[in-house]
């Protein structure tokens, strides 16, 4: 569609003319299968359209209502509303970096600047051709639940926790020159698209990816610091106690 | 303000908080995940119990327990229950709110990383309770870690009989379904989740009919947080009495603290609710490099600031609202005497503005408003009629938005106009140079 005839308000997606392959349509089926109603698959479906082609398309738009039998309309309106939909190619990896007030405090936006400043590309923008070894593509994120590791990043969202400027760079050149820095807390780390599939709730090989672990200094602080200390909350009756009765009917 | 520094290895500081950990008791375990370790700690001890008994008997246990809502508005969850109709035909849904993302809230994922099936036990005790075959655990998306975990528990779960058709061979029947979000922190209003459950944009649904009569599916569903369907194991093996014998008598039961920022050893600390931010700091080590405290959020950025005159407010649901505040999420971001109010303030309004969904025009129209103004104000270009502006259009969201993320918009405003009025003066009138440069705020955000 050319600039001339494009309709104000309309959102339009790219079409690409990838055809999705009986395996995506089986792992569709397997997600519309959970749930008592088959449109509350839309958001997974999405999340497997990205898995698929690293991005929204007008094919992935098509792809999901053909599966549900809904309108394009409803479902662009869906993909439109959401920050985790991306509507131009991710890059191989997704670097997040925390931006609220709290990480930003810590030393997020100086992170953030540092990182822009490296790859020399603005927010929501790839350095390199997206989807190519060691293409990245950088955001501002909004809280990321992770604030007592403060500041944080995350790349294909696995945490990578206390950050500074040059860490977070040490992060990225790597990721950039084809390796792949375990995180802090979470699965080792794959891709963009990978993640996408997980997303979707499409897992291959989840006993291993589970393992990794997440006990971080933090997050055990209170719980250790009570174990030393001897502290623990009042013992608990030796069998769960009756049940209260039934209130008496009015 | 001055604080004990106390090392990390020597025993309970004097003043500190009394650490209580229960829900977060299995965290240091090995493999604390696994069903193995769950099971070797009193894991799946609850749900024998809990089937055996009447439904109705377990509502019951939870109104007399005084549990209150963790994601919080801290409503009685026991009341939450007791309001689904009974016998009428239809499809009971438990849904789980898991897209934990109010700014400073970090505890819900903890506990789902570490501690998965303490969530799938309280998930299934509650389905039974409210007479439940379906039970959703709506998880914010970017927590893809999270999502593994339960998914795997989920699986665990059914391979050893606890999941799926007859539990325990009592005949009750329950799927739970580990459902991903996309990124949308108004997903976390609870009619906004159920309309994003069901496929749709995540915008709030007008009340009443509450979800208990029309929510998913316009079928009876109770929402629930986290944090407290967790507590709903430990409650049913101690019973009402020991759960009350920790908090207040209106608040009880025990409460993860998150602390983050200026402090000198941030992270999760599990205390009887009621416990001060003077008794966690002093556990905490105090402020990070003695630097003192300036102000912080009771329950994250949604709840209205206190300054370091409230260091000793009892942290309860009764005591804090008292003081003028929230309790929130118990999300203690702690800043100290360097950081600017109004840049924290603009900060956060740049994520309401973000995360606005744009149903309603307060909202939508306010929160970008207050964030150009708020820009104008940190880069040295304010006025004074500025900040009575924005404490005017604070005063129009708050009370007229079509849900809450409003309120929590004009809430910063508002608290931080009437604790720290000085420090918006003075950057107006150039006593205090501007936080940003205003050529940095090109294309911010």
């Amino acid at each position: 569609m050319t600039t001339a005839n494009r309709r104000i308000g309309v959102p339009e997606f790219d079409r690409t003319g990838y055809v999705y392959p009986d395996i995506a349509r089986a792992q569709a089926a397997e997600i519309v299968a959970k749930y008592p109603q088959s449109r509350s698959a839309l958001l997974p479906l999405l999340h497997l359209v990205q898995a698929e082609e690293g991005y929204i398309t007008q094919d992935g738009v098509d792809f999901c209502a053909g599966v549900l039998g809904l309108t394009e309309a409803e479902v662009a309106a869906v993909a439109t509303f959401y920050t985790m939909y991306k509507r131009r190619p991710c890059g191989e990896h997704l670097v997040s970096v925390c931006t609220n007030t709290l990480c930003a405090t810590l030393g997020g936006d100086a992170i953030y600047s540092t990182l822009l400043h490296h790859l020399d590309v603005g927010n929501e923008e790839t350095a390199g051709a997206p989807g190519t070894p060691g293409s990245i593509t950088i955001e501002s994120a909004e809280c990321l639940a992770a604030c007592d590791h403060a500041p944080v990043v995350t790349v294909n969202y696995e945490y990578y926790d206390n950050q500074t400027p040059d860490s977070a760079l040490d992060l990225v050149t790597a990721l950039q020159a084809g390796e792949r820095p375990h995180p802090t807390r979470g699965a080792p780390l794959t891709d963009f698209r990978s993640v996408e599939r997980e997303i979707a709730g499409v897992f291959t090989n989840l006993g291993d990816r589970v393992t990794a672990t997440t006990q971080s200094p933090e997050t055990l602080r209170g719980v250790l610091m009570a174990e030393r200390n001897g502290e623990t909350a009042p013992a608990m009756p030796e069998n769960p106690p009756d049940f209260p009765p039934l209130p008496e009917k009015k | 303000m001055s604080l004990p520094a106390t090392g990390p290895d020597s025993g309970a500081p004097s003043g500190g908080a009394r650490l209580t950990p229960v829900l977060t008791r299995r965290w240091p375990s090995p493999e604390s995940w696994s069903l193995s370790t769950y099971r070797n700690t009193d894991g799946y001890q609850a749900l024998p119990a809990a089937l055996a008994t009447e439904p109705g008997r377990l509502v019951e246990l939870l109104k007399s327990s005084g549990l209150r809502g963790r994601g919080g508005a801290g409503f009685p969850t026991g009341l939450k229950w007791s309001f689904l109709p009974q016998g009428d035909g239809k499809p009971h849904y438990l849904v789980i709110n898991a897209d934990e993302g109010e700014p400073g809230t970090c505890k819900d994922l903890p506990l789902m990383l570490n501690d998965p099936h303490q969530l799938i036990e309280g998930c299934i005790i509650t389905s039974f309770a409210i007479r439940a075959n379906f039970c959703a655990i709506y998880v914010r998306g970017e927590a893809i870690h999270a999502i593994r975990r339960l998914v795997f528990a989920v699986e665990e779960a059914k391979a050893a009989g606890l999941l799926g058709r007859n539990i325990l061979g009592t005949g009750f029947d329950l799927e739970i379904v580990v459902h991903a979000g996309a990124g949308a922190y108004i997903c976390g209003e609870e009619t906004a989740l159920l309309d994003s459950l069901e496929g749709r944009r995540g915008q709030p649904r007008l009340k009443p009919p509450f979800p208990a009569v029309a929510g998913l599916y316009a079928c009876p569903t109770v929402v629930n947080n986290v944090e407290t369907i967790c507590s709903v194991p430990a409650i049913v093996l101690g019973g009402a009495d020991w759960y009350r014998s920790l908090g207040t008598e209106k608040s009880p039961g025990p409460k993860i603290y998150s602390l983050s920022g200026h402090v000198t050893r941030p992270g999760q600390y599990e205390a009887p609710m009621g416990t001060t931010l003077r008794q966690l700091l002093t556990s905490a080590g105090g402020m990070l490099d003695d630097i003192p405290l300036k102000f912080y959020t009771p329950g994250g950025s949604s709840t209205p600031l206190f300054s370091a005159a409230h260091i000793d407010v009892p942290l309860d649901f009764d005591d804090v609202a008292a003081a003028g505040s929230m309790l929130g999420t118990t999300a203690l971001m702690i800043f100290n005497e360097t950081v600017s109010v109004p840049w924290a303030v603009w900060k956060w309004l740049e994520f309401y503005k973000h995360e606005s969904c744009g149903k309603c025009t307060p909202c939508r129209e306010g929160t970008n408003w207050l964030t150009l103004i708020l820009r104008r104000v940190v880069s040295g270009q304010g006025t004074l009629e500025d900040l009575d502006v924005m404490n005017d259009a604070a005063g129009n969201i708050l009370g007229r938005s079509f849900c809450a993320l409003g309120d929590a918009a004009a809430t910063p405003v508002q608290s931080a106009l009437k604790l720290f009025r000085g420090e918006f003066e003075d950057l107006v009138t150039g006593r205090t140079p501007p936080v940003v440069e205003s050529r940095a705020l090109v294309g911010a955000h």
